[in-house]
């Protein structure tokens, strides 16, 4: 039995991780800025929409957050071929992404508005601001500074969760790591090498995230400690 | 029509793969979680070096997918001599994830006890163990219930992700029966449905539970 490690056969194919990398990202990034516009707005319509829409929100969310994504991610793929779609395994795994992605917004964003004492809204009401203004700047802005962390560690965990849609060949990093494995028989090299690559991956995204969060909350910045 | 293609045979199956993903999520949640409250100790522990070196060990293993870690134990170690079966690898893999998440929550847990009551058993000339578990842990135990509810819900669904490596439990029974069916749309939603079946009761629970220790909580902090 061979005991000897070769990284060698496993890392001159570095341009296929590097693409993979790049397709586990451009996933990541799609799903976070469509999720997040989708759980935003789940998340007001679940607050101030009318009852129907609130329901539909709620309903949205419990079942995303108590089905696994693999699951949901077959569903889609599976669902929209047979109502007739042929769309590649690209976009049917940020499609799914996306959605699973919103659910969790959707309740981290109900966390924030939750967090937010009636006090607050009374007192904007009082200084006349419209409707419009109060839910904008007393509401929404602030219950997002303080959700921050816990959104982007979400993100994270979505780029990481990723990793599940090699599984209807898309070709991001783990679907790379499958398909160098099968190819050099290195199992242990490959995935130890992308783990690796997930590892660089998150650490980059919480950097742009923290980043971002200087730029966004100046506030957050000046008192470095938040709301 | 659709009848006489899912009989009850396949309902059985499906049964049966639910009753492996129960039982690797009890195997996850007591292995995980007996890893992690060593890995919780370990966070908050005196030592800076032991600090150092949990803290390595979460991130990294938070860093990396948990498909990633399956793989890796499946495909990765029969190569170096070690023979695992997919039960094994996949019992191990969910152990190692639920051992980084579970110690992070009860660290976090451990760290919100107020830090008079610390303080208020060091005057008692208690020993820092003695403090850990005739204080402090006591009172974290019930601040911790809520969110580890609320991971169980996160094992039951990642224990789908055993179906990769083979093992046959709800996810993995239901893509056998649908490559004899081939009716992919149903059959997921059957398997959609019954975890849902098994997680939503536990998501209410958590809530529930978070909601009357944050009644507690809140009750006490109110202002006139």
């Amino acid at each position: 039995m061979n005991l000897r490690l070769d990284f060698g056969v496993v890392l001159e194919r570095w341009p296929l991780f590097l693409d993979g990398a790049w397709m586990t990202l451009q996933l990541a990034v799609l799903a976070t800025l469509f999720g997040f516009a989708l759980g935003a707005l789940c998340a007001v319509g679940r607050r101030s929409g009318p009852p129907w829409l609130a329901k539909l929100c709620g309903g949205y969310v419990e079942a995303i957050r108590n089905t696994p994504l693999l699951v949901q991610i077959f569903l889609v793929y599976f669902g929209l071929a047979s109502l007739g779609f042929s769309l590649s395994a690209f976009t049917v795994a940020a499609l799914a992404l996306t959605i699973n992605v919103g659910a969790y917004t959707t309740e981290i964003m109900r966390a924030g508005f939750d967090s937010i004492p009636r006090g607050q809204l009374e007192a904007g009401e009082c200084l006349g601001l419209s409707q419009r203004q109060v839910y904008w700047h007393v509401l929404l802005l602030p219950a997002m500074e303080r959700v921050y962390p816990a959104l982007t560690s979400q993100f994270v965990l979505l780029m990481l969760a990723s990793s599940v849609t090699s599984q209807i060949s898309a070709e991001e990093l783990t679907a790379v790591a499958n398909y160098i494995q099968s190819d050099t028989y290195r199992a242990f090299e490959s995935y130890i090498t992308v783990a690796l690559f997930y590892l660089a991956l998150s650490f980059v995204m919480r950097l742009g995230f923290w980043g971002l969060g200087l730029v966004l909350f100046p506030r957050r910045r000046r008192l470095g400690t938040p709301l | 029509m659709i009848a006489t293609q899912l009989g009850a045979t396949h309902l059985q199956f499906l049964l049966q793969g639910a009753l492996w993903t129960v039982v690797l999520s009890a195997i996850a949640l007591v292995g995980g979680g007996l890893l992690g409250f060593l890995v919780a100790l370990c966070r908050v522990s005196g030592s800076r070096a032991v600090r150092l070196a949990s803290g390595a060990y979460v991130q990294v293993v938070q860093g990396t997918p948990l498909l990633v870690i399956m793989f890796l134990v499946f495909f990765g170690l029969p190569p170096l001599g070690l023979n695992v079966s997919p039960l094994a690898a996949a019992s191990a893999s969910l152990i190692l994830y639920v051992s980084a998440y579970m110690g992070e929550i009860w660290r976090g847990c451990i760290e919100s006890v107020p830090k008079p009551q610390w303080e208020a058993a060091e005057c008692l000339a208690m020993s820092r163990t003695q403090r850990m578990f005739h204080v402090v842990l006591p009172q974290a135990v019930r601040i911790a219930t809520p969110p580890t509810v609320g991971f169980l819900v996160q094992i039951i669904k990642n224990t789908s992700l055993a179906s990769v490596v083979g093992f046959v439990e709800l996810a993995r029974a239901g893509q056998i029966i649908n490559n004899s069916l081939f009716e992919p749309f149903l059959v997921y939603l059957i398997i959609a449905l019954l975890y849902f079946a098994m997680c939503y009761p536990l998501s209410r629970w958590s809530r529930r539970l978070e909601r009357r220790t944050g009644f507690a909580r809140r009750q006490q902090v109110v202002s006139p």
